[in-house]
């Protein structure tokens, strides 16, 4: 007598329980780093990403060159 | 005709055996009071943001619930109520409920300090350490005070949310935390004198196993006199109103009633009806915090002082 192979076992059911939940925690995941990010760039937050340009907010205050001094001097 | 199992004695885990690390009913409590702390906050948050500073405040506080599992497994083995636990039950191996309590933990703060602030990151990791490693580790097993310090841990969730706010302390949030401070020993205490658990094999200090009963009841009605000016004075400060005040006076007013009743009980009129005084004390300090908290935030709806 041959008896049909059950293929779905009640470990499968667990672990088809993990999959799907890890799966929804991550998809949710996602999407709430994309709402924040939404968010905090229509809030203007600062901002300091790599853009290819010196930033000159941050550089330090040029030392005066030597013809303004000599307009400064002449004053 | 044999069964064959794919596996012996406990069976894998499944999705839910590791929500049930994260201790899901804590954690309620803690995004309700953490929620409550940021909303009442002087300083207006973005709704997304403040939905995901509760969420990872919470998440903090299920880490460290992770955490307390790992290291409390042969407690939870032994007393009958902590059983079924995923570690105890076999189901989820310690090893497994240290990296998911490390990991969350980690990762909650830093999520925190980029969707709220640094400040209340930080905050949110003292707190894990606090329950982590202050309480767990060490308070736990060592003195019958374990709770009343241990109780900071879950008092600190409404200052964590005020903090993610404002970026700050400030007076109403410590009178926030003061609240459930002093509330957390009168409410354990009337819990751990009806359930006679066996603390004693699992060689927890409970002020009921050291002191004594009659010792334990002094204590319950001490903490509701102690617990009462900080709710009333929380109603003083900018957060309160005439509906927290009226709130606070009348559950003040039956909580230390309610603790008078369980001081001038004995054991034997207790046991007599079942101890029907301490569960009703117990429930009533459930609907203490909630409604204190309730009254919080309807009132910062409906306008404070």
């Amino acid at each position: 007598m041959v008896m049909a192979l059950r293929t779905e076992h009640e470990l499968h059911r667990r672990r088809r329980s993990r999959n799907v939940g890890l799966g929804i925690v991550l998809a949710s995941f996602v999407v709430l780093v994309f709402a924040l990010t939404v968010v905090k760039v229509r809030q203007g937050d600062l901002m300091e990403g790599f853009d290819h340009q010196p930033r000159v907010s941050v550089l330090p205050p040029e030392a005066p060159t030597a013809s303004q001094q000599t307009e400064e001097a002449a004053e | 005709m044999t069964d064959i199992h794919a596996y012996e004695n406990a069976p894998e885990a499944e999705f839910g055996d590791y929500v049930a690390l994260l201790k899901p009913r804590v954690m309620s409590l803690v995004v309700f009071t953490a929620f409550v702390g940021l909303w009442v906050a002087p300083v207006d948050v973005h709704p997304v943001i403040a939905f995901c500073s509760v969420l990872f405040i919470a998440l903090g506080g299920g880490a460290s619930g992770a955490l307390n599992m790992w290291y409390d497994a042969d407690i939870d083995a032994v007393m009958r109520r902590t059983q079924k636990r995923p570690i105890p039950a076999g189901r989820v191996t310690g090893s497994e409920a240290l990296a998911i309590g490390l990991t969350l933990s980690g990762f909650s703060v830093m999520m925190l300090g980029l969707a709220a602030n640094w400040f209340a990151a930080a905050f949110l990791a003292f707190t894990i350490f606090f329950y982590a490693v202050v309480y767990t580790m060490w308070l736990k097993r060592w003195t019958p005070q374990n709770i009343v310090i241990g109780g900071a841990a879950g008092a600190f969730p409404p200052m964590i949310g005020w903090a993610c706010a404002t970026g700050g302390i400030s007076l109403e949030s410590v009178l926030m935390f003061a609240l459930i401070f002093f509330w957390t020993p009168p409410h354990f205490w009337a819990l751990a004198l009806f359930m006679k658990e066996d603390y004693h094999k699992a060689g927890v200090p409970m002020l009921t196993v050291t002191h004594g009963r009659a010792a334990t009841r002094r204590h319950i009605f001490a903490y509701t006199l102690v617990l009462a000016p900080f709710a009333i004075w929380l109603g003083l400060t900018s957060i309160g109103g005439p509906l927290y005040m009226a709130v606070a006076v009348v559950l003040n007013a039956l909580f230390i009633h309610g603790g008078w009743r369980i001081l001038r009980r004995d054991e034997q009129t207790a046991i007599a009806d079942g101890y029907a005084v301490e569960k009703s004390v117990f429930k009533l300090s459930l609907y203490y915090l909630f409604l204190h908290f309730l009254a919080l935030l309807v009132q910062s709806w409906m306008g404070t002082w």
